[in-house]
């Protein structure tokens, strides 16, 4: 069956496609590569050295969606790692032991350096443990501080600007045979800054009736370019102009969002999700959205990589200190509270009718207190709340019956409830 | 002997309307301040006259009614055991609660106690996984500075330098100790069984640690006098894992019926996780950080920054004389499930043999694990060294 697809998806699965092809090159090229990880990336860092980002969560996700994790995962099992734990991990040491074959069926390069951005994960820091072990590389660590309190502080802001300075930059400088150029840096964090006024736009969208946009599974692919190897590229900015205007169409035309089977035809139910999405059964997943015409109105799953739609943008003038308050702002870096408040904010400001989570067996980041937050949130917006489990990227998580079936009866009760009301 | 101790500490332990705490406060005015593990400044909270409560979930005892509806089926034992805790009133002796960066769950379980119980102090205890004094050890200061700030503005006594450094000298007088006693027991398991260890150990958390010192020194006293216990044909295994939520005492005892002696472990870890004394000369508080820094011992929550994973515990094995390694981790905690195949893989290169096997705290069948433990015994005693 064909596949819907807006010139801006084209677009972006083109660059993601050129840049896994340029890693994979890298060898004959003598390029160099660092793997990092999504939340917390300083990829306007490691480009303004010529270095090239390998993102080991979007390899698992997209190895995943491509119907590769499951094998990856049981070759991971095979080698002693629990069936308990993350399975990004598992499926990304999975990939490497099967001859690291990316998800575009190209070799992906062993890592010059493994730049450990442990931001709002514990797993990072064992992950990053594991894969030294298995490429006998360098680590840079960067520990950013956890907003227990809901705020950064100067102290934790001073510790992440330190580490940059002391650990992080000359680490960078000796791998790529380059001085730290901060004027570079700030060139890219200025194209950071726009592809971010574009993204915020297209996601504060979702507050127009009906939505233009599905902020969680559509979101998926808004964040991308943004989360990944991109940011503070011209490619990026580039690809945010081109999304926004086509958001801005869909908004003049008054059409919903665009899916997998063509343009949602009609919106019933606007909710706000929160967790990171199912890739096994991507697709599947969402039709199940779409068959009730249920749309996300916003997510928390965008905000892993960076929160910016509370006004935090790259800020040029700052170059080191604004990389600290970013690590520091992304999504799982949170505080329970914290994450409570933003979600009561999506329902209020987006009018959702109520709140999913989908609670994911791999990441206790997100999960553990999920419930709770399901709760709160329900107590303070007066919406009903669901909740579903799954897993990012292991199958056998992913029992389709069972999810439709909750799906449906948490639509009939947000039914119910509407009719209650009128 | 120390049998009437033991039982006392394990009675102490195990009640969970924790009636040491209470009795202390009764006396002294003091906060009482629940830390979770598995590392927490004690000797901070001492200076400051508050007692330190060491709270490692519920265990065996406790019967789960509303916690599992805070947490997953996918989600180790000890938050839900905790919160259970805390809504059926066991946790109200305590003025407020540190959650220190073991891993997400804790982490997490800061922020539901903030929503739970807004009243109380609760605190995320971020500690650095930079070592650099300048840059780690900075941060870690103000960390301390602030809790500090948060206990003072709650009613304890203002950190000042000299009560600090009474009160590294008392926890170095009794890490001194513990130290003593895990000494013993590699040299002379059969006369400080693994269990007993435990049970003085865990209590120690709940009491003042000059009481702690006590009961170890009483304790050490009628190890070396007595002479009734006698070695038995049991293998020498070191147990690792079960660093956070604790196994059950009845696993610990079925371990130890099975035919294995534990020489060395993980559990109640924040009484070694400084390894040596802290130095009592210069600023208190750097000296503290100095510590944690430089003095710390491998842990799965620690960043392995040399990257000699798995090291220590071979050298754990070899200075305690064991035989193989038990790995014993609770179901689905990451930090030590996750750390487990590169420590697996330094015991296998170093020719140690091992077995791994899961637990919850609130297990109440060890009969696959013995039949496991047992048969790892037996294996050790007929191969080992032959």
């Amino acid at each position: 069956m064909s596949v819907a697809k807006d010139d801006s998806q084209v677009r972006q699965k083109e660059m993601i496609a050129a840049h896994y092809t340029r890693l994979s090159r890298c060898p004959e090229s003598g390029e160099k590569n660092v793997y990092t990880f999504v939340p917390g990336n300083l990829t306007e860092l490691l480009r303004s050295f010529d270095l090239l980002p390998v993102l080991p969560e979007i390899n698992a996700l997209q190895s995943a969606m491509r119907g590769k994790s499951k094998d990856y995962i049981a070759a991971a099992e095979k080698l002693g790692h629990s069936e308990d734990v993350c399975t990004y991990v598992k499926c990304d040491l999975g990939m490497m032991k099967s001859g690291n074959v990316g998800p575009t069926g190209e070799r992906l390069p062993s890592p010059d350096l493994l730049l450990l951005s442990y931001t709002g994960c514990f797993t990072f820091m064992k992950w990053f443990e594991i894969l030294r072990q298995e490429y006998g590389c360098p680590v840079a660590m960067l520990h950013v501080p956890y907003q227990g309190d809901g705020v950064v502080t100067p102290a934790m802001r001073d510790y992440v600007v330190r580490q940059l300075r002391e650990t992080v930059i000359p680490m960078l400088e000796r791998i790529s045979g380059r001085r730290y150029d901060e004027d570079r840096l700030k060139e890219m964090l200025a194209r950071s800054s726009a592809a971010e006024d574009d993204l915020v736009a297209v996601l504060e969208s979702a507050k127009r009736r009906p939505s233009p946009i599905d902020a969680y599974f559509g979101g998926v692919y808004y964040i991308g370019p943004i989360f990944t190897a991109f940011r503070g590229t011209a490619d990026a900015v580039d690809y945010y102009k081109l999304l926004r205007a086509e958001v801005e169409e869909r908004v003049r035309l008054g059409q919903g969002p665009v899916t997998p089977e063509g343009d949602l035809p009609a919106e019933r139910f606007r909710v706000v999700v929160e967790g990171p999405p199912n890739w096994t059964s991507f697709r599947a997943f969402w039709k199940m959205f779409t068959d009730e015409g249920a749309v996300a109105v916003a997510s928390t799953y965008t905000k892993v990589g960076g929160v910016y739609d509370t006004g935090f943008r790259h800020d040029p003038a700052r170059p080191l200190e604004t990389l600290a308050d970013y690590c520091m702002g992304c999504y799982t870096n949170l505080s329970l509270p914290s994450r409570v408040d933003m979600l009561v904010r999506y329902v209020r400001e987006y009018q959702a009718d109520g709140l999913l989570i989908n609670s994911v067996k791999s990441c206790n980041s997100f999960s553990a207190g999920q419930l709770m937050i399901l709760r709160e949130v329900e107590s303070r917006t007066g919406r009903p709340g669901g909740f579903i489990e799954s897993d990012l990227v292991d199958p056998r998580y992913f029992s389709a019956a069972n999810i439709k079936n909750r799906l449906e009866s948490y639509f009939q009760m947000l039914e119910q409830k509407r009719a209650g009301a009128a | 002997m120390s049998n009437s101790l033991v039982e006392r500490a394990e009675a102490l332990w195990r009640d969970l309307s924790f009636p040491s705490v209470a009795r202390w406060k009764e006396e002294t005015g003091g906060l009482a301040i629940g830390y979770m593990p598995v590392w927490a400044p004690r000797e901070l909270l001492h200076a400051q006259g508050c007692l330190p409560v060491g709270i490692l979930g519920g265990g065996q005892d406790l019967e789960i009614i509303r916690g599992d509806a805070y947490y997953q089926s996918y989600i180790c034992h000890i938050p839900r055991s905790t919160i259970e805790l805390a809504l059926n009133g066991s946790l109200d002796v305590l003025d407020g609660m540190l959650f220190p960066a073991t891993c997400d769950v804790i982490r997490n379980l800061s922020g539901i106690w903030k929503l739970k119980f807004p009243g109380k102090l609760a605190r995320y205890l971020d500690v650095p996984q930079n070592f650099d004094p300048a840059v780690g050890g900075a941060f870690l200061r103000h960390e301390l500075f602030e809790l500090s700030a948060d206990l003072a503005a709650r009613g304890a006594r203002p950190l000042v330098p000299e009560a600090l450094r009474r009160s590294l000298a008392l926890y170095n007088e009794n890490r001194a100790l513990v130290r003593t006693l895990h000494a013993m027991r590699a040299e002379a398991p059969w006369k400080v069984p693994a269990s007993e260890a435990y049970s003085l150990l865990r209590a120690s958390l709940l009491v003042p640690v000059e009481t702690s010192t006590e009961m170890l020194r009483a304790y050490l006293a009628a190890v070396e006098a007595d002479t009734a216990r006698r070695p038995m044909d049991q293998a020498r295994v070191l147990l690792t894992g079960s660093f956070c939520e604790q196994p059950p005492l009845g696993l610990i005892r079925t371990l130890e019926r099975s035919g294995c002696y534990i020489v060395d472990d993980d559990f109640v870890q924040v009484h070694r996780w400084i390894r040596g004394d802290v130095p009592l000369t210069g600023d208190p508080l750097d000296a503290l950080v100095q510590a944690f820094l430089e003095d710390s011992i491998e842990s799965p929550v620690r960043y392995s920054a040399d990257g000699s994973k798995g090291a220590d515990l071979v050298d754990r094995v070899r200075r305690t004389g064991a035989e193989g390694v038990l790995f014993c981790a609770a179901s689905f905690c990451d930090p030590a499930l996750l750390d487990q195949p590169m420590t697996v893989a330094a015991v296998e290169k170093a020719g140690i043999p091992w077995t791994a096997f899961k637990y919850a705290e609130n297990n109440g069948q060890f009969q696959v694990i013995r039949e496991q433990a047992g048969t790892f015994a037996d294996a050790l005693k007929l191969w080992s060294g032959a």
